[in-house]
């Protein structure tokens, strides 16, 4: 008896003293606020993270605000800012960045936490292509690139065995591969062949692959500069329109858009990112697709576009030495290439991080695998307004789709805005 | 309805001929708003009858569902936010109705019944606010929701969407009219006997205004249930959106799932179809009334 | 201060009761009337009034609601608004261009079918009433159910009018997605669903012409067309006067149709649908420019102001 007396002086000892320690910790406890926009897979693989890093940093809290959905997210983060409640690490889309800076919303990242040299060794190059001022001001957990989705079961009917592998095959197998009911044309299309979907990916795919395989490039070197109008341009862009307007392959009108199109099994060849890969699994699980590189240019060459959402540190970070260092602690443990891997399993984006993403068996994965080869070839357009520029792009191709336009016209006429969208951004940070 | 036996004296029933012309006309007229009446309605049939179609048949043409599914609302109600979004908007219309009911009648009440110093510079101060539109003030209102003078931010709270339309030009005005009909002896009858101010008012001018106040209520609840500009901007977290941004976001993340979009929109619309069908007459009145677009 | 004396005079003539007591029941009665008002002034103050001058305020800056500080730039937004509005690629133009043509088709169009309806319905009597609420219930719907309920209906290949079209072997009509038809298809889901207000103030309007005018005219043997032209017409001239500058107003602000109804709310195709309250968005919300947004804002006042005092003295000349 007079042990089990001893026993619980003892307990009620031990649980005195895990309170004490408990609140003693309770004071030395850093919370910060992490946001990111609305997305299930996002959020589940972010709590995981989340999770571990407590365990391993019981000294900082994060609260994870991930319930805004995409169009509000902007509008969320300014309603936050002036009242000071914000986030402390935010996720931003990488070409939003600039805008943010321009507003003095995000800190560069501290050198000596994040040096360049580091940055630029450790994580693909396009994020190294997102400096701006001199500066990195956020980093990501996982990159996409574009590929090509094609439908099996539509390419061995046309009596093909593997999809196009170059420029001039994709038009060939897309033009085989439209089935009308009647005369060619758009509004007889049953099968769409392909469907150059510019409100989709089809700019992505203009600026940063068909444009270079022509031998063009977006902008000059400082990126001051609009050359997607080039001659290269002018027949890159053609090239893409003639789909609809020319070989009648599909059109965006039809089906309701391209990316239906595909899932819905309408559609024969689409180019879209590794997150589609998810929506087709919530919403046609039983259609037989593959996934290959973006076909290869005339000379070979092979280059895609590559985006990526990216995590930075605000101002109101900053205020809060203790917040700040807490900040840049959760930063480093959400972009480590455990992170990276993690994500790659729940979310399906690709790891950002080079060593993760040279692991054989996700190159070697039939799906993920031509995704996590773009990689090497894949480019970041520079936004500086990228709802604008895209707009830009996407009312070049209406022009030529529904005006009649020549692609030429249509593509001068946007780059023109296009270049005044650039001298206003670049003449505001000329000071 | 028959006019024969109404009063000849009468002189607010609309006039209608009698002559033999009349036939032909009345054939034609019928007609016509037949057909027109067709392309009022057929809208509706087509969304509800989408809303019972399985996702396959949306590709089809068929007019009326073949295989009949509640699959849809099924999903609507139990998958999206959509219950909550109805509740939002119950709140929020309810809210500022009780409020404007009974601010807007006060005031209403003071400007018919009260002489003081600077009523009519107030009352031109009230009503010119009827001048602005509601856009020009949605960015300052944000900017006051983001940084109010008290407390946290009003963004993504019911205070946040109910606030600009707590009280109503129109509605003061509205009341300020049918107030003066209150007879003057019985407010003074009432003060000889002690009543208080508020009391009169409460007491005597309420239960006399009620058919106006009631054409208020429901006027100003519909114009609440489906105000769609400020609740979008004063609301980012989905569970905070009313229904139509909640039904304009639900059906843009939606973008060819015809049959949920129909759906969401016959849950949103229904309702208030048979509330107003209830209401109709009330809310012709008060439409008249005021003049007011929702 | 003249109205105060004013005040002070009628309230002394209308009561009876005079000496002591009279004054300061008058004045308890001042008293209460402010306490009564004000909750209602501070009100109109802080949610109206000063909203609006700020309005003005940051119109004259460069506000970007994440920024720390805001900066002041004078009238650049105004002079950045008179460079976009005389460039023909500028969608700023092409919002005000599209607007003024919502509000010159659609405002004429809405009245001309009301006032056809209300006449119709006037002449009737059985089913009066269900066909009111018929052409009255688009009106109480919301606009964005009733915009999506249209878009579908506007679809290429299965929405129901191309459908239609089709079984009557009438070309496929591209509605929403043609840059020429996409204002007007938007324009007649507007109408179709402010028909009913127009019907019902017109049906107000009618009940009000005595019917001894109508007996006078029959007696004399006016024809129909006469008495329209002659009683109907004229005398309906302040219903019509109102409707147009409500109605107006109200395409002056088209918005929400627009949003639902094109391609991500974006007012396309080629900007063909976009208007200046959805500038007013996407400048303010997506962009967060929102001291340009306050210049647009404040231009879109002025143009309202000026057809409310257009308004104002038409109808005190037709009242004269």
């Amino acid at each position: 008896m007079k042990a089990n007396k001893y026993f619980s002086l003892f307990i009620v000892l031990a649980l005195l003293a895990t309170l004490t320690i408990g609140i003693q910790a309770q004071d030395d406890v850093v919370t910060i606020e992490y946001w990111q926009y609305f997305f299930e897979a996002r959020q589940t693989a972010m709590n995981q993270l989340i999770e571990q890093f407590e365990a391993e940093n019981p000294d900082i809290d994060v609260i994870h605000n991930s319930e805004i959905p995409y169009d509000n997210f902007r509008d969320e983060i300014a309603a936050s800012a002036p009242a000071g409640v914000g986030p402390d690490v935010v996720t931003l889309f990488y070409g939003w960045i600039p805008a943010f800076v321009d507003a003095g919303y995000l800190i560069p990242l501290p050198e000596e936490d994040f040096p360049a040299e580091w940055i630029e060794s450790y994580f693909s190059p396009m994020v190294a292509e997102s400096k701006f001022l001199d500066e990195y001001w956020a980093i990501p957990t996982a990159v996409r690139s574009l590929a090509l989705f094609y439908n099996i079961d539509m390419l061995e009917a046309a009596g093909y065995d593997a999809p196009p592998a170059t420029l001039d095959e994709f038009l060939e197998m897309a033009q085989a591969l439209t089935i009308y009911d009647g005369e060619p044309d758009i509004l007889n299309i049953v099968q769409e062949g392909y469907v150059p979907e510019m409100t989709g990916q089809a700019h992505h795919w203009f600026r940063e692959a068909l444009l270079r395989q022509y031998g063009g490039q977006p902008f000059g070197e400082d990126n001051r500069t609009v050359e997607w109008n080039s001659e290269a341009g002018c027949q890159a862009f053609k090239y893409l329109s003639d789909f609809e307007t020319d070989y009648m392959t599909g059109s965006n009108d039809l089906f309701d858009g391209g990316t239906q199109a595909f899932i819905n099994g309408q559609a024969a060849l689409h180019i879209d990112g590794s997150f589609r890969i998810g929506s087709i699994a919530s919403g046609n699980p039983d259609l037989n697709y593959g996934v290959a590189e973006l076909p290869a240019g005339a000379d070979g060459s092979q280059h895609t576009f590559g985006s990526y959402w990216t995590h930075g540190i605000t101002r109101q970070a900053e205020a809060d030495e203790a917040k700040l260092e807490a900040s840049v602690r959760f930063l480093k443990f959400i972009t480590s290439v455990e992170a990276g891997i993690l994500w790659v399993n729940e979310v399906g984006e690709l790891p950002a991080q080079l060593e993760a993403a040279s692991d054989p068996t996700l190159l070697e994965d039939p799906i993920l695998g031509p995704f996590s080869a773009g990689l090497e070839y894949a480019h970041a357009t520079f936004f500086v307004d990228e709802t604008q520029q895209r707009q830009h792009l996407i009312d070049a191709y209406d022009q030529i789709r529904l005006g009649g336009m020549d692609p030429c016209d249509a593509l001068n006429d946007a780059a023109e805005l296009e270049q005044t969208l650039l001298d206003e951004f670049w003449a505001a940070h000329s000071e | 309805m028959d006019i024969t036996q109404q009063p000849d004296h009468l002189p607010m029933r609309p006039y209608r001929s009698k002559s033999r012309t009349d036939f032909r006309y009345k054939a034609l007229s019928y007609l016509c708003l037949m057909l027109i009446g067709m392309t009022m309605i057929v809208p509706f049939t087509w969304m509800i009858s989408t809303s019972f179609k399985p996702k396959p048949e949306t590709r089809r043409a068929n007019f009326f569902p073949q295989e009949a599914t509640t699959e849809n609302y099924a999903y609507v109600m139990t998958e999206t936010e959509l219950p909550r979004w109805y509740l939002n908007s119950i709140i929020v219309a309810v809210m500022s109705t009780v409020s404007v009911a009974f601010f807007d009648t006060l005031a209403g009440y003071v400007f018919a019944k009260y002489q003081f110093p600077g009523k009519k510079i107030i009352f031109i101060m009230f009503l010119s606010s009827l001048m602005v539109p509601t856009e020009m003030l949605v960015i300052p209102w944000f900017i006051m929701s983001v940084h109010p003078p008290i407390g946290p931010t009003w963004v993504d709270t019911y205070w946040g969407i109910a606030f600009p339309g707590l009280i109503t030009a129109t509605g003061v005005f509205l009341m300020r009219q049918f107030m003066q009909g209150v007879p003057d002896e019985l407010l003074d009858a009432g003060r000889i006997d002690g009543v208080s101010e508020f009391g009169l008012f409460w007491r005597i001018a309420v239960p006399l205004s009620l058919p106006a106040i009631g054409a208020l209520c429901i006027f100003n609840f519909l114009g609440n249930w489906n105000a769609f500009i400020w609740p979008l901007i004063a609301t980012s977290a989905k569970e905070m959106m009313t229904l139509p941004v909640g039904l304009q976001f639900f059906s843009s993340e939606n973008g060819s799932d015809w049959h949920l979009i129909m759906t969401g929109a016959s849950l949103s619309v229904i309702p208030l179809l048979i509330i107003v069908i209830i209401f109709q007459r009330y809310i012709i009145e008060g439409i008249t009334l005021t003049g007011l677009k929702g | 201060m003249a109205d105060m004396i004013v005040g002070e005079q009628k309230a002394n003539r209308t009561e009876t009761q005079p000496g002591l007591f009279h004054l300061t029941l008058t004045r308890r009665k001042v008293m209460w009337a402010y306490i009564f008002l004000a909750i209602p002034i501070i009100f109109f103050l802080y949610i109206r009034i000063y909203p609006t001058l700020f309005a003005f305020q940051m119109s004259l800056y460069d506000w970007n609601p994440l920024a720390a500080e805001q900066h002041f730039v004078g009238l650049e937004n105004y002079q950045t608004l008179v460079e976009e509005l005389s460039s023909d690629k500028s969608v700023t133009r092409a919002a005000f261009v599209n607007t003024w043509h919502y509000v010159i088709i659609g405002m004429p169009l809405q009245l001309v079918l009301s006032l056809l309806i209300a006449l119709m319905l006037n002449e009737i009597r059985a089913l009066q009433t269900i066909f009111r609420l018929t052409f009255f219930l688009p009106f109480v719907t919301s606009t964005i159910a009733v915009s999506w309920v249209f878009r579908w209906l506007y679809q290429p290949q299965i929405g129901l009018l191309n459908v239609m079209l089709k079984a009557f072997s009438l070309p496929q009509q591209p509605f929403l997605r043609s840059p020429d038809q996409a204002l007007y298809s938007i324009l007649a889901v507007i109408i179709w669903q402010g028909l009913g207000f127009g019907v019902i103030i017109f049906l107000a309007g009618l009940k009000q012409i005595p019917r001894t005018y109508y007996e006078a005219a029959e007696v004399d043997g006016a024809s129909r067309c006469q008495t329209f032209w002659n009683i109907t017409l004229p005398l309906l001239n302040p219903t019509i006067v109102y409707l147009v500058v409500l109605q107006s107003i109200s395409f002056l602000r088209t918005f929400a149709q627009v949003l639902a109804m094109s391609n991500q709310g974006d007012g396309g195709p080629l900007n063909s649908t976009t208007t200046v309250v959805l500038r007013v968005y996407r400048e303010a919300f997506q962009r967060l420019n929102m001291g340009y947004a306050s210049t647009l804002t404040i231009t879109l006042f002025a143009i309202i102001l000026i057809v409310t005092i257009v308004q104002l003295r038409l109808t005190t000349r037709s009242t004269e």
